[in-house]
This record gives C-alpha cells, structure tokens and sequence, in this order.
C-alpha cells in the first residue's frame, strides 16, 4: 500500500495523541485512510493493523461495526441525509427521493451492510444517516465535511449544484 | 445581557437567561482565543488553579449540577467516586458525541464557543486530577473537530494547557478524537471501548461508574459538554450563588432543543425547572402552526417517554398533592419524573394532530434498531422485532394483536441489558402503546391476521391445506 509522506506524518501525529495505549489510534488512523483514500480498503486495514501492533480482526471488527468507515468507494461527493423524527417530520424522506432523483441514483439495492448508493457517473453518492443533531432546522444534510440546515426537498437541485 | 448584541433574527427570548449560550450567535464574535480572552476568558481557570483541586469540587458539589448529557447525575458527586487512594493516573473525558434525536446544544458550544470548553475541562481535570483528556467529538462534526483542534493550539500558545499551566505547576494535555457514527458512544463506558480503539460494547455494571475503573482501567471522569461549560460558571459565581439560579435540586440553567411542530424551533437557554411545558411551546416557541392542536410531547429526547396532550398527572408541591396537565410541567429533572418521562438531554419534540402516531413510532424504532450495538440479545432481537412490526404496521399489514406483541417486546428488553439503551430502545414503544393504543390499533387490520406475514408461513400454510399424499 502506498502512504505517501504527508499522510504517514498525519498517521504518526495522531498515534502519539495516544501516550498510554496505541490501540486508541485505531478510529484516528481509519479515519486518516479513509479521508485520503476515500474508504477503508482491505489493505488498509492490514496497514492500519501493523501500524499499531494489532491483529487485522481487531481493525476490521471497528470497520465493520462503525457507520462512519465504509469499504467501498463513494461518489465525488457524498451526502449524507437525515432521517430521524424531526427531520423526518420536516421533509427529510421527501428530500431523499428528490436528491436521488436529481442526481440520477438509484436506492433500490441499498440494504443494512450496504447502505450507499452512487449515481451511474461517479459524482454523487447517499445514503441515509441517523439524527445529525440540528433537529430544530431540518431538514438536514452533510455533504463531504459540509454540513446544511433546512434543505427542503424543492432545493434538492440547488443543494446539487453547489457541488459539480 | 446588558449591552451584548445578538445577531439579526437569532435574538435571545425574553424569556431566557444566557450563561452557556451568552456568546452563541454574537455580533461581532468569533472563536479565536484573543476574542475570549478580551472578556474575561480563562480568567477562572486561572482562579481555580490557585484553589485547593478539593475546594473546586465543593463548589460544583455545593453548586447542585446536575450532568446534563440525559442521566441528570449530580456532577460533584461523580467526581467524588474516585477511589480516595488512588495511584492511577485518572482522565477526563469530555462526551461530545451529542447524538439522542431531538439534542441539538453542543454543536453551537464546539463550533461557536470552543473556549468555553475548554476552560471548563481545564478546571475540570485540575479538580479530579487529571492530566490527560480527550473531546469524544461524533464523527458527523467534522469542522466542529477542526475548530477545536485550532482552538486547543491556540491555548497551548498561550500557556493554558501543557506543562505548569499560568505557573501552577498543574500539567494538562487535550486531545481531540473523532467518533465514527455510533449512537451507542454516547453511553460512557461505551464511548471509552471505543477510545480504546475497540467495539463500542458498554461494559458491565459493576463498576457503575467509570470514575472506579475506565479508560485503560484508570479512574475516568464523563461529563457532557454542556456540563463542563457549566463548571466554569460556577467558579465564577461560586457554588452557592450558582445554586439560587433555576429551583431547588434542579440548579442552574439549561438548553432546551425545540423541534417538531411549532413555530419557532430552536435552542432556548433557560433556568431549569423556571419554565412550564405550556409557556416554553406558547411564550417562547410562538406555539403551534395555525389550525393545528397539541397532540403529544417527547421532552427529553427520543428515549423520554412520550407525553399525551390531554394526559393529568398527580405531582407532590411541598406536601399536598396536586393535579396538573402536560401544559403545567415545569421542565426540571424531577417533575418530569415524577410524570413519568424524563427531562434527559433537553431534546423537546413537538408533535400536533397531524401526526400519525404509528409513523412516529415507527421511525424511533428504525432509529434503535440501527443503532443497537448487538451486544445483549434482548436489546440486539428485540429493537428489530419492534421496529419490523411497526414497518408492517406502516405498510398496511399490521394486525391487531401486533400492538400488544410490541409492548410486551419491550417490556422484556426494559431492565434486562447492560446498558441503559435498552431502556432508550424500549421506553418510546411501551409509551406510545400505552398512550395510543387505540390509534395504533386502528392502524392495523384484523384480516391480517389469517394472512401469511412471510415465505415460509406461505409456504406451511399452503402444505397444512393441502390434503396428504396416500
């Protein structure tokens, strides 16, 4: 696997955040993988394992309990919208429905272990995600590190188009 | 708030008093360590670094805290459960994995008011003697996590953190970790497994509390981050006048989320227990939608039980009792619980009588059961059982006897897991069925019940019927 440097002085920075055990580094550094390689490959998960003097089972077990690490590439930008009850209740299914719509994803083999689905160009992908915690502006969506506050379902293209 | 000017349109209530929330949507405000420090900022670190670390945790003692994360724990006394022999090292913790639907406080803390925090965590750890903490920060606050990464390097410039803080000879280091999505973090044991670096599996009860055994096996303090925030005030205040705010035994101030079906949600920073359920929808949410009624109230997050709008409860005032409505609750921990809810994590969620209480149900269920973390079965079985029951129920094919299946479903998981998600999980589905049985009902079909609800019943129905083959 090719660490470029920058990255591998990120992964270091954050091992010596953990001065009494370097298994707490284990969320950091997938987190640092993930950030750059866009999601958690199987050979990052052996990287991550002799990183930190683990078993790749004691990294794998993290990548596959977690909803935040995924193992399978996501589009060029990703959203991730609310679903939980306030947002639910201010439009956050319907925003789904238009979002897919809009960028042309189809949700129909999305299932529990497999929850992202990614339009045919690789641009855009979604899936849902459980209360973000803005539920007094909902709905609400995170795109990449961004996040958006009352994304009602009609400025589902407006929302899009920000990012193309 | 005298002569501090808030931003056009996010104005504070009249209603409200802002100790937490007082630099949240400022003019003029922003969150560089030279812009707090300008108004007094770490002014009571300082204070609290020449106090003896026994006297900080009397006052908060004497300040009647109480943790604001949804246990309502009184925070000096948390404190007070490290072992008083001690030679471990001890750790602080601050829990901002903020993720109990209808919560949204911290995130204005972490991404407006970073300082804040980190004053209050440095008198924290100087309290219970700790030199190394950690800001469990979710994973969906990516730039809250940056904010803060800047704002701890900021205070390391200026000699707030790191080796012999101002002089005191006290040595503390913050880091930042970054959750990755789990609901289950929230709960504290769990939040340190996953600081381990390992599964978010709540550990076992006893010890009952980390302050005993947790990170690493060392005594470790929990604390929300509202909670923390709240330590530096009332070093400010001392613990004595910091009490005279709010009510007896529910002291202080508190921000409640309002969200759901009013028309002005948002976050309101209020003296605990100062406010009714009534005034807090009418006064300072400008009550409902036109047209629309009250039809129930979750106060305190998803996993409060809900409360029906026409529902009467017999609460003790000194010592007569008397009768009040949902309206009459003065939302302080020990009313709410004395109506059977709980006032949790300050999450109030408001819905009127366009709401279909089966689809409510419904997606809370969806919610715990994504987010149980599997590890005790009745918990892990149990939160699916409810929410595929009431995904039938939603999709028509609900039958009678399903509303008494859900709520004996959860009366089984209610008491009988590690954790207290079991009771988060359990407590929405026992409510509602308790309070809109009929209404759940009435979403189901007695025809169903002779239906299949799956392949294989198909498939055992159709051989039963079928004569055998001599």
């Amino acid at each position: 696997m090719d660490i470029p440097a920058d990255l591998e002085t990120k992964i270091n920075e954050a091992i010596s955040h953990y001065p009494v055990s370097k298994r707490s580094a284990v969320l950091p550094v997938l987190h640092l993988l993930q950030h750059h390689f866009g999601f958690v490959s199987e050979e990052g998960v052996t990287y991550a394992a002799e990183k930190l003097g683990l078993e790749p089972i004691n990294v794998l077990e993290v990548v596959t309990f977690y909803p935040g690490f995924r193992q399978c590439a996501p589009g060029k930008y990703h959203i991730r919208a609310c679903r939980t009850l306030s947002c639910a209740m201010s439009g956050s299914y319907e925003l789904m429905d238009k979002l897919c719509s809009e960028a042309g994803i189809d949700r129909s083999t999305v299932t529990h272990h497999d929850p992202i689905a990614v339009s045919k160009d690789g641009k855009y992908s979604i899936e849902f995600a459980e209360c973000l915690a803005s539920c007094g502006f909902g709905p609400v969506c995170l795109v990449n590190d961004e996040f958006h506050e009352k994304v009602e379902p009609e400025k589902a293209k407006g929302l899009l188009n920000q990012y193309s | 708030m005298g002569d501090i000017k808030y931003l056009q349109g996010k104005q504070p209530h009249a209603r409200e008093k802002r100790l937490i929330f007082r630099n949240i949507d400022r003019e003029g405000w922003d969150t560089s360590i030279e812009r707090y420090v300008k108004e007094g900022g770490y002014d009571q670190a300082k204070k609290a670094l020449k106090m003896e670390p026994k006297a900080v945790t009397d006052e908060v003692k004497g300040s009647g805290l109480r943790g604001r994360g949804g246990a309502g724990f009184p925070t000096g006394v948390k404190w007070g459960f490290i072992p008083p022999k001690n030679t471990k090292p001890v750790y602080l913790i601050c829990n901002a994995d903020e993720s109990e639907p209808g919560t949204f406080k911290d995130r204005y803390i972490l991404h407006q008011d970073p300082h804040q925090l980190i004053e209050g965590m440095i008198i924290s750890s100087f309290a219970v003697g700790a030199h190394l903490a950690y800001i469990y920060v979710r994973e969906e606050f990516p730039e809250a996590a940056q904010i803060l990464e800047k704002a701890i390097a900021e205070a390391h410039e200026k000699g707030f953190l790191g080796k012999d803080i101002q002089g005191s000879g006290f040595d503390l280091e913050i880091y930042v970790h970054r959750g990755a999505g789990a609901y289950i973090c929230g709960e504290e044991t769990g939040l340190i497994e996953s600081l381990e670096g390992k599964r978010p599996y709540p550990r076992i009860k006893p010890p009952y509390f980390p302050a005993a055994l947790g990170l690493y096996m060392s005594p470790t303090i929990v604390n929300n981050v509202e909670t923390l925030c709240h330590v530096k005030h009332i070093i400010e205040m001392g613990g004595e006048e910091y009490a005279k705010l709010g009510t007896p035994r529910n002291t202080g101030t508190r921000i409640l989320c309002v969200s759901g079906d009013v028309q002005k949600p948002g976050y309101y920073e209020v003296e605990v227990g100062k406010l009714t359920f009534g005034e807090l929808l009418n006064d300072v949410c400008g009550g409902l939608l036109p047209g629309r009624k009250l039809k129930a109230v979750i106060p305190g997050g998803s996993s409060a039980k809900v409360l029906k709008a026409d529902e009467r409860f017999k609460i003790k005032k000194g010592d007569e009792e008397v009768e009040i409505g949902v309206e009459d609750i003065p939302m302080d921990f020990d009313t709410l619980m004395a109506c059977g809810s709980m006032a949790g994590s300050g999450g109030v969620i408001i819905m009127d009588d366009s709401r279909s209480m089966s689809w409510v149900l419904n997606n809370i269920n969806n919610f715990y059961a994504h987010e149980s973390c599997g590890q005790c079965t009745p918990c892990r079985e149990g939160s699916l059982w409810m929410k595929k029951i009431t995904d039938r129920i939603e999709a028509g094919g609900g039958m009678p006897s399903d509303v008494d299946t859900l709520a004996s479903v959860a009366k089984n998981i209610d008491g009988r897991t590690i954790c207290a998600f079991g009771e988060a999980s359990s407590w929405p589905t026992s409510s509602f069925v308790a309070k809109f049985r009929d209404e759940l009902i009435g979403a189901t079909d007695e025809a169903n019940a002779s239906k299949p609800s799956n392949k294989e019943q198909a498939a055992q129905q159709r051989y039963l019927a079928e004569e055998p083959v001599a």
